[in-house]
């Protein structure tokens, strides 16, 4: 063999030929001519449709939004996670399929079921949304300095609340099924070499369990965050849509098609990728520190 | 600090793990708990620690003359040992070795100036003074072994466990670690029990043994004790080499048990032999390394298998091949008749006259 490195999977060159491949078709390409498609519109024109204040409005609306999500997510998913792998309790598994179940609704269906059930009339709405309004009522008057509307909306269905319980719905199985079994594979011992030398159970659940689920909860917390930013099919239902309140980058981007407008609608979409790459970035950087120690 | 176990019983659904076991360990002594997989040895080890408790009702945990049997591991002051070291990976070797001092409540944990002292301090002992940034996942086995050594005896525990302390690691590195441990050990003198299946590991390395097969105990003693006495064919068979017959029909006198046992090193060889004892043999093997050489017999007769081991000076001298027939005369036999009480004897394998020398002696 003239080679001096031969791996375990023949076809080295055939295999990573396919992969570039692919990856240009169904990625590059389309994502390219996105920037081709932008770049035509000249600076000003890309300015002026990309950093409008009501889109600029979106991109908050849609990347907070997210990110809010995506938190709340990365703590009920690592509970979740958490019930499912260390106990036993009868329904069990059906529990353990029920997460999986954002993934295969179709998004307008969870959309139209949130909208129904948070609406002013709906059965969670009905007596929630006089709670939140009252809610936000209470922190505008005790601060009044901060512009509680503006962040939280006062209605659950149709408004800012409405968009990220429609991000939770979607990004919790991103959480879930990244941490299921990292956690399913801490060794039992290492709780109990933690108890032997004195350590309480929340000291173990801390210094122990949670830096070694870490990684994977970025990871998960990353996922659900990039699906919440792109997601639109459920959102539309339940958002509102309202310029400059509870409109989100992806319904702007449809407006803008459904326009005519080619050029803007590739704008936005292209400041969203760059936005969307920039943090999957730095979020990866985060997770190569937090698995520091496990390069040999 | 004493350790003793009364009457634990341990099962879990059906299986019995431990039936009503009773164990003491002096202060001080380094003791081996030594069986099969199975025998219930690691669960008396993790009962001992806390990990495990005995089924309710049964039993009771003594450290000290102090009753311990329901305190949790935490507060029992044992120092635990895995077989797979347990090492927390997201931590450096001396943030592993100072959890247990930084676990502390605020009012009793040591001022961080201390704890690094003591890190060091334990760090030299395990020596691997400059290792202390590192992370587990850059230690070879025997080092990670020895950081989870030194992360037990951080917080000066009374009582230090080890369950198969050496079972992952490669051969010479367990014997290094293992005349390490010994050496360490009677230094600090802590009271130390360690699981093991091997029992050439608890031979070499224990002041006592603890023999246990299916949920019991089977004999404690020396090393010496253990497999100069054996109290039961199970230990005979579990500790070392030993060549088993049935008795019946033996050429040997008063030989009327179930089961005779020789040792290996107890069966001699000779070319012509023309007294009453002796067994002709085909031999089928002859291997020889280091002092001993080791032959796989044949019996002429009803073709039992017989290993015998002798020195290489003798096997030189008698000039054995394999294929060739000799005689073989035992040295020494134990015999377990059906009642389970034993005897043992000493055949002085004379060329001229062999005979049975003390032939009432037993145990």
């Amino acid at each position: 063999m003239s080679r001096s490195s031969r791996s375990v999977i023949p076809g080295f060159g055939l295999t990573l030929g396919y992969t570039l491949f692919y990856l240009g078709v169904i990625v590059l390409i389309p994502l390219g001519g996105l920037f081709y498609k932008t770049a035509g519109m000249g600076w000003d024109d890309f300015t002026r449709a990309a950093f409008d204040p009501q889109v600029v409005h979106s991109y908050k609306v849609s990347f907070g939004a997210a990110f809010a999500a995506a938190l709340l997510n990365a703590v009920f998913g690592l509970l979740v996670a958490w019930v499912l792998v260390r106990y036993t309790f009868p329904g069990k598994r059906v529990i353990d399929a029920l997460v999986d179940l954002p993934f295969a609704l179709p998004t307008a269906v969870a959309g139209i079921a949130l909208a129904a059930l948070y609406a002013p009339n709906g059965w969670i709405g009905s007596w929630a949304q006089p709670l939140y309004a009252d809610f936000v009522a209470s922190l505008e008057r005790l601060v009044p300095a901060v512009p509680w509307q503006a962040f939280l909306g006062n209605r659950l269905a149709f408004d800012l609340p409405g968009i990220f319980i429609a991000l939770t719905f979607i990004g919790l199985p991103f959480v879930v099924r990244t941490v299921q079994p990292v956690l399913e594979e801490i060794e039992p011992e290492l709780e109990e070499a933690a108890a032997t030398l004195g350590a309480t159970r929340l000291q173990t659940l801390r210094r122990i369990i949670f830096p070694a689920v870490l990684p994977a909860l970025i990871t998960g917390f990353a996922l659900s965050f990039a699906r919440a930013v792109g997601e639109y099919g459920s959102v539309v239902f339940i958002a509102g849509n309202m310029p400059f309140r509870s409109e989100i980058s992806p319904v702007l981007i449809v407006a803008k098609l459904e326009a005519f407008d080619y050029a803007g609608a590739t704008a936005i979409a292209t400041v969203m990728l760059v936005a969307s790459f920039v943090l999957l970035l730095v979020i990866n950087l985060l997770q190569r520190w937090t698995r520091r120690h496990d390069a040999a | 600090m004493s350790v003793i176990a009364r009457n634990i019983t341990k099962t879990f659904g059906a299986y019995t793990a431990l039936a009503d076991v009773s164990l003491e360990v002096p202060t001080g002594k380094l003791v081996a708990l030594l069986g099969p997989s199975g025998s219930g040895k690691t669960t008396l080890l993790r009962i001992i620690a806390g990990l495990e408790f005995a089924d309710p009702g049964s039993g009771r945990i003594d450290f000290h003359g102090q009753d311990v049997t329901d305190t949790p591991a935490g507060r029992r002051g044992v120092g635990f040992v895995f077989q797979h070291y347990a090492l927390f990976r997201h931590m450096t070797v001396a943030q592993n070795i100072a959890f247990g001092l930084t676990v502390r409540p605020r009012k009793e944990r040591p001022p961080q100036a201390k704890i690094d002292a003591r890190v060091k301090e334990l760090l030299k002992l395990i020596q691997l003074e400059d290792l202390g940034g590192r992370y587990p996942s850059q230690l070879s086995g025997g080092q990670r072994q020895r950081v989870a050594l030194a992360r037990a005896l951080a917080v000066d525990p009374k009582v230090l466990l080890l369950d198969e302390p050496f079972g992952a690691l490669d051969a010479r590195v367990r014997k290094d670690l293992r005349r390490w441990l010994r050496h360490f050990q009677r230094e600090i003198g802590v009271t130390t029990i360690f699981v093991t299946h091997d029992q050439e590991e608890a031979l070499e390395l224990a002041d006592e043994v603890v023999v246990m097969n299916n949920a019991k105990i089977e004999q404690v003693g020396t090393p010496q004790e253990v497999y100069d006495q054996p109290a039961s064919p199970f230990v005979i068979e579990f500790l070392g080499n030993v060549n088993r017959f049935a008795a019946l029909g033996h050429p040997l006198p008063g030989a009327g048990g179930d089961a005779l046992y020789v040792r290996p090193h107890d069966v001699d060889i000779q070319r012509d032999y023309k007294g009453e004892h002796g067994i002709r043999v085909r031999i089928e093997h002859v291997f020889s390394a280091g002092n001993y050489g080791r032959l796989a017999l044949v019996r002429t007769d009803n073709h039992e298998t017989i290993d015998a081991e002798i020195s290489r000076a003798r096997l030189a001298e008698l000039g054995l091949r394999a294929g060739e027939e000799a005689w073989v005369v035992f040295r020494h036999i134990r015999l377990f008749p059906a009642e389970g009480k034993f005897t043992e004897r000493d055949v002085v394998a004379d060329d001229a006259a062999p005979a049975v020398a003390d032939p009432g002696r037993g145990i």
